[in-house]
């Protein structure tokens, strides 16, 4: 089988989140990047699904500029075959959706996984418009995912339960956990990871549907009111006269 | 050019946090000097889909085809989509939940549209712009985005805002058929699996949550949580490292990469209050602290705090809550 795994280039979880001057942009200075978190998990599964297949490819798309390599070169030394940069800036979860079905079109992947949302613009908005610009089943948010044949066994989360879900491929698939445990690269993947092949290709359109006007952070909490634990009932009293939440 | 709004049901009744929905999008419609029509999914009653007239809602469709009951993402795409041709609906509005993200993201594509999900504030319409604020960067920040296309879809993030209540308006209730034909149902379940709510509250729709860390030292005194929990009618929830160790079961994993939450009132019983856990719950109102350790990082995001022993502090904090009641 031929696995499409997207992923994204992001801000390490623990970022301290600032922007630029003029609040349009996210402030990159001195900002170590990741792979999505979320993605991870679409790439060990598609990873697992292979071996245990015995055959198959496992190629990596990502939509970015050059500074995303280092990372699709850490998803090589996880354990993709090849990668795929889309040479541009994301504009936004449209541009990017139709990037990725542009090269899903033309390599005829039979799965395409991604992570539930990237971590900086959280969207969740990408594996829909993937599975609707090609015409074919998305499966989201997806806790598990087995492969008999042609047929994908996936477990889909709804709010308060999950429903098991059967689709053929080809299928979106936009993952999180608990669906594996994410592998981190070993030496041996980390060597042969250079010289695996890594083709750029420019975009096929430039058309985008949103545009951040600002980014603003979040109003500083007041301080925080202690309680005495030995009065702890105290608290309860607050909550309800002065914060009056409960 | 009307607003349309997706509201979620379930064993017959409206959600909560579709109920929100509602409100926001009669609030647009109010803007755009229009009018707002709901269209139903899941399963719903007919004297509950008509008080929707009190969010403000004008007229309610609904397609009692019985496949529709359990979420499908084609078949729920579709009939959103032919209720929007129907009613012309300039704009469309829906939860930010797992249905909404699924249903809006592929919507967004069958209907030219801009797409903004986890909106949180209503839209500002100066200049001929039509913009929405957003959560990003996993709750550290927001942003304002400019929402292009002639057609928008607006997914609203929980407990952002509050639900209208006109008592006793109703809406007209219309059934109607969007046509569904077998090949929509391609990814329809083979089996539902609800989780075990036994009378509690379910986290995403929760105004009021307990959750649990590393503090709590195995998933045996899990009962203090629950007891705090029950007194108050709240979800219970917990950090990742204990999701990891299987003391709670993963839905329960309120963070970065579990669960976002907003609710009204957010306890924090032996969490430190990693960057991450963070980023799951710092777009609650009020947020409480209990921890031994005054040197927690989560008492700089907190509201309240108590310094001290959770297997102390939880007991008081039951007792006075029943107390009150």
């Amino acid at each position: 089988m031929k696995f499409l795994v997207c992923i994204s280039n992001v801000p390490d979880t623990t970022t301290k989140i600032t922007f630029t001057p003029d609040n349009k942009e996210f402030n990159k200075a001195g900002v170590q990047f990741v792979i999505n978190p979320w993605d991870e998990y679409a790439l060990t599964r598609a990873i697992e699904l292979k071996e245990a297949q015995g055959g198959g490819t496992v190629t990596v798309l990502n939509v970015g500029e050059a500074d995303t390599e280092p990372n699709i070169r850490k998803a090589l030394a996880i354990g993709a075959d090849d990668a795929i940069r889309v040479n541009a800036h994301p504009k936004d979860a449209f541009f990017v959706a139709k990037q990725i079905a542009a090269v899903a079109k033309e390599g005829g992947y039979d799965a395409i996984l991604m992570g539930k949302e990237s971590i900086d613009y959280n969207g969740f908005q990408v594996h829909g418009m993937v599975g609707e610009l090609l015409g074919i089943p998305t499966v989201a948010p997806a806790m598990k995912l087995d492969m008999s044949g042609n047929t994908a066994t996936l477990e889909r989360e709804i709010e308060g339960g999950k429903e098991i879900v059967e689709v053929n491929t080809p299928f979106v698939a936009s993952c999180q956990q608990p669906m594996c445990e994410p592998r981190i690269p070993n030496m041996r993947g980390i060597m042969t990871a250079r010289t695996k092949p890594l083709k750029v290709v420019e975009p096929t359109t430039d058309a985008a549907r949103t545009e951040v006007e600002t980014f603003a952070l979040p109003p500083a909490k007041q301080g925080v009111k202690l309680i005495a634990a030995e009065n702890a009932g105290e608290l309860i009293k607050l909550l309800r006269n002065e914060a009056k939440v409960i | 050019m009307s607003v349309l709004v997706v509201v979620e049901c379930d064993g017959g009744e409206v959600k909560k946090s579709s109920l929100e929905v509602a409100s926001y999008a009669s609030q647009v419609a109010q803007m755009l000097g229009s009018t707002a029509t709901a269209v139903a999914v899941g399963e719903a009653t007919e004297a509950n889909l008509a008080k929707l007239g009190e969010q403000g809602i004008s007229k309610v469709l609904y397609d009692s085809e019985p496949r529709l009951k359990d979420f499908v993402n084609g078949a729920y795409t579709k009939l959103i989509a032919v209720a929007a041709s129907k009613e012309e609906a300039k704009v469309i509005v829906l939860a930010n939940s797992n249905i909404g993200a699924a249903v809006g993201s592929r919507l967004s594509i069958r209907l030219e549209a801009s797409l903004a999900t986890n909106v949180v504030e209503l839209p500002k319409t100066d200049g001929g712009k039509f913009v929405v604020k957003r959560g990003a960067f996993s709750g550290k920040a927001f942003a304002d985005v400019e929402l292009a296309s002639d057609r928008k879809i607006i997914a609203v993030k929980k407990n952002s805002i509050e639900a209208l209540h006109e008592a006793g308006k109703t809406a007209p209730v219309e059934s109607f058929s969007a046509q569904l034909t077998d090949a929509d149902f391609a990814d329809a379940p083979k089996e539902v699996i609800m989780q075990d709510q036994a009378g509690g509250v379910l986290l995403p729709e929760a105004d009021l949550v307990v959750s649990g860390g590393r503090g709590m030292k195995g998933p045996e005194n899990w009962n203090l949580i629950e007891d705090l929990a029950k007194a108050l009618g709240a979800a219970t929830a917990c950090s990742k490292p204990v999701s990891d160790v299987d003391w709670r079961p993963h839905h329960e994993h309120v963070g970065q990469t579990g669960i976002t939450v907003s609710p009204n009132l957010y306890i924090a019983c032996g969490i430190s209050g990693a960057i991450q856990h963070l980023a799951g719950v710092n777009s609650s109102k009020v947020i409480v602290v209990i921890n031994k350790d005054p040197e927690a990082p989560f008492f700089k995001a907190a509201d309240y705090g108590i310094v001290g022993d959770v297997f102390d502090v939880l007991p008081k904090l039951t007792a006075a809550v029943k107390e009150l009641n």
